[in-house]
């Protein structure tokens, strides 16, 4: 088949594509929620100005960031079906519960307390508008939650059995579809990860004003918030990654053998862990690489002397077990992505580190330590992407882990020009979106926070504006 | 009741509820370049929605998603099928909603033209496809054995699909003047109430056209010309109530017509969900080949009991605390 057109290649770059695209606002709507309602508790509570200032700041980023990944994500939902009928006919009785409690319980929530936020200034009492905020950021995490789920079930499926005369696989039992082990380290990893994000955002808006000496009442506290939420959530990142590694290898032990690239099966001092490696276009063969003995058995199994399986047992395993075929995926994708998404990880728990110490006691560093901490917003979307490619690429050649194909699950009827219309309509519209939202990203946040008008009885009671479109 | 039947009517009722309340938003989208002639007109007219256009939107994620949920095989021979019209139907979708928050983002006429004219036509393009789309539902479509659409792209704009499209485009329109009458004041609402009496006459028209149709392609069912016959008679007297200035009642009346007629198309489907027009005895789609297993159901159910109930109550409660007229007044007031 004419590759260009073939309507699998497509979808899967159209999928790929606009997932990751999704994930790009996700983490923000997601980090930026619950920061924003912090920010609005603290200014309940203390009634100090800097607060609110803050909340109306980050929130008017929040704005610019949400509408984009609402609109993204219908894109997610209605593309199962577009582009992967054979999957959606498969799994949909499993995998639509979730997706329908997703909606029934979380986004209809977030939805309507995201309107009652941004326009309820003056419309409600102080405590409502604040429980407004809350509910919001409950609902985001709530979501995130059943849509890892459903991911969950494509890594690891459980709760189901096969319905051989239909041919589908159905739902067995809701609480093992939702507490999936692999659901349960992926979404505090996630979580976490979105934290990461907000803080990064946050600490590299405040950086750029800090380093002009401007709105220091403000951006002082903001990136001080920043930076602890950054150390601590990196550290829970890493936490729960550890926790992720070890449900892949007990459930997808090749995902963990194509993150390492390691082909034949290692104990002890032999699982090591490759820094750097280079080696033969193939990937088969490594010229050069620095490694860190026993770390991968730790990290596979959390003992200097585990076994850890390569890539041809498990070929060979899978073979016996699923007929002929290649069971690993494209190795350089899943080893470089996993040590991209580790080591911008670390990367940002010592940007935090460093930062805490350099600005203790309201010090102010060097130019470049600024720039610096600018930088550490876009390598935390970018840790977050490179994450997640490793998490779906390293899952392939299957959709659902074990029990249909990637290569059977697209539409059958769909054509390559089809899926070759939309890919580029949604590369052009998402392409120049980018550009827009960037743009206004970056002048609401250069602008740093608006002055507080205060109350018309004279006083200095500080009134938060209304917001209209 | 079969669980099964239950869903094909909670599918219904949340395409119902996804069509009244984005219907308006559409509708509202849709008249900007008619009642909007200076900015702070078409400011007014965006913040008539500006609380409510995400939530209302999210009625098509929820339907979509129980549909997925509940309907595997509807689901997927659906959107596989109607790729296109859907594919447009999301780019549509995508640049209203960001348009809704980038276009007060900068002072510039050219930036606020841009983003309104992209409401516009992302108001148009939906009204317009998601009528297309059902019709074509409720027509019959070709389905192989597997299930599968096989018309291809022009199959879909057949005249009675078009007409149906034209029918929704013009009843949201309507409903979305009735919204604007009900939440502005002043000079953007005498001309608004001037557009929505001759938009009201013609969608009187194009609609009884498709009821009728769809009472003749039904072979006469009796559900359908009863559900015909109270879309008929709501949008009739929306029409006769606009026209009497009750502005709320005209709008309550207006968002029956939208709801008898999105019945209309379900009970003419019913017991079928996809009917095919190669070999409709084997090759359609019905409610009980194309559900979820009875455990799904059952559970889905208790959750919907429960939900549907809370979700209506608070969304309720949204539209009662932005139920004030927005004014110039009010759009100045405010800090951008």
């Amino acid at each position: 088949m004419n590759e260009i057109l073939d309507p699998l290649i497509l979808s899967r770059w159209q999928f790929g594509l606009t997932t990751v695209y999704h994930f790009l606002f996700v983490p923000l709507t997601i980090g930026l929620a619950t920061t924003v309602a912090i920010f609005q508790t603290a200014w309940y509570r203390t009634g100090k100005v800097h607060y609110l200032q803050l909340t109306q700041f980050f929130g008017k980023i929040f704005m610019i960031n949400f509408a984009m990944g609402v609109v993204t994500g219908i894109v997610q939902e209605f593309q199962f079906g577009m582009n992967w009928s054979t999957y959606s006919r498969f799994v949909g009785d499993v995998f639509g519960a979730p997706l329908a409690l997703e909606g029934l319980l979380a986004f209809f929530f977030e939805a309507t307390f995201i309107g009652v936020w941004i326009f309820g200034w003056n419309k409600l009492s102080p405590k409502l508008h604040l429980a407004s905020i809350w509910c919001v950021a409950f609902a985001t995490a709530l979501s995130a939650y059943f849509i890892i789920a459903a991911n969950a079930f494509m890594q690891n499926p459980v709760g189901y059995q096969i319905n051989a005369e239909k041919g589908r696989a159905e739902l067995t039992s809701i609480g093992d579809l939702l507490t999936n082990p692999v659901a349960l380290a992926a979404f505090p990893h996630t979580i976490a990860a979105c934290f990461m994000v907000s803080a990064g955002l946050i600490v590299a808006v405040a950086a750029y004003h800090l380093s002009r000496n401007q709105h220091l009442d403000t951006m002082r506290p903001a990136l001080k918030f920043g930076l602890w939420t950054m150390l601590g959530a990196g550290a829970a990142t890493m936490f729960f990654g550890d926790q992720l590694s070890l449900a892949m290898v007990a459930t997808q032990p090749m995902k963990m053998a194509a993150a390492e690239a390691l082909y034949n099966t290692a104990t002890g001092a032999d699982a090591s862990f490759s820094i750097f490696t280079f080696g033969t276009p193939d990937g088969q063969h490594e010229l050069f690489s620095i490694r860190v003995p026993y770390l991968l058995s730790l990290l596979s199994t959390h003992s200097f002397d585990g076994t850890v399986e390569g890539i041809r047992e498990l070929q060979a395993a899978y073979s016996t077990k699923f007929g002929p075929g290649t069971y690993s995926p494209t190795i350089w994708i899943t080893y470089w992505a996993f040590r991209w998404m580790i080591g911008l990880g670390l990367y940002h728990m010592l940007v935090a580190a460093v930062g805490l110490f350099v600005t203790r006691k309201g010090r102010s560093p060097k130019r470049w330590v600024w720039r610096v901490a600018i930088w550490s917003f876009p390598a935390s979307l970018l840790a977050m992407s490179v994450g997640w490619v490793f998490t779906e690429m390293g899952r392939q050649p299957w959709i659902v882990f074990g029990l249909l194909k990637t290569e059977d699950a697209v539409s059958p009827e769909l054509t390559g020009v089809q899926v070759l219309i939309s890919l580029i309509g949604f590369t052009i519209v998402y392409g120049a979106l980018a550009v827009v939202e960037f743009g206004l990203i970056k002048k609401a946040a250069v602008a740093g926070p608006a002055p507080v008008e205060t109350a018309d009885d004279g006083s200095d009671t500080p009134v938060p504006t209304a917001t209209v479109y | 009741m079969d669980l099964a039947v239950l869903w094909f009517w909670i599918v219904g009722a949340l395409f119902i509820g996804y069509f009244i309340l984005d219907g308006f938003d559409f509708g509202v989208g849709i008249s900007l370049p008619f009642l909007g002639k200076k900015d702070s007109e078409r400011r007014v007219l965006i913040n008539t929605i500006g609380p409510v256009w995400d939530l209302n939107e999210t009625w098509v994620i929820v339907a979509g998603a129980c549909l997925f949920a509940a309907f595997p095989e509807w689901y997927a021979t659906l959107f596989a099928g109607f790729y296109l019209p859907l594919f447009l139907i999301l780019i549509a979708l995508i640049l209203r909603g960001v348009s809704f928050e980038y276009r007060h983002q900068r002072k510039h006429e050219s930036w606020k033209r841009a983003f309104d004219t992209m409401i516009f036509v992302g108001s148009v393009v939906p009204a317009l496809l998601w009528g297309v789309a059902f019709a074509n539902v409720v027509r019959g479509v070709p389905l192989n054995e597997k299930f599968d659409y096989v018309g291809g792209f022009w199959n879909l704009l057949n005249p009675y699909a078009l007409l149906g499209g034209i029918t929704t485009l013009l009843l949201f329109f309507l409903s979305g003047l009735y919204f604007i009458l009900l939440k502005t004041d002043g000079e953007l609402h005498a001309r608004a109430q001037k557009l929505a009496v001759k938009v009201g006459i013609i969608t009187i028209v194009v609609a009884a056209s498709f009821l009728v149709w769809t009472i003749i392609m039904s072979e006469f069912k009796l559900a359908t010309i009863v559900c015909s016959a109270i879309a008929a008679v709501a949008l009739i007297g929306a029409v006769a109530l606009n026209y009497l200035r009750k502005e709320g009642l005209s709008f309550a009346a207006v968002a029956v017509t939208v709801a008898a007629a999105v019945l209309t198309l379900f009970v003419t489907l019913f017991p079928n969900v996809m009917p095919s027009t190669i070999d409709p005895a084997t090759n359609s789609l019905t409610i009980e080949n194309a559900s979820s297993s009875a455990y799904t159901l059952e559970f889905m159910t208790w959750v919907a009991v429960i939900a549907l109930p809370l979700i209506l109550l608070y969304q309720g409660w949204t539209y009662w605390v932005f139920r004030k007229r927005i004014t110039h007044a009010t759009i100045e007031a405010a800090a951008h």
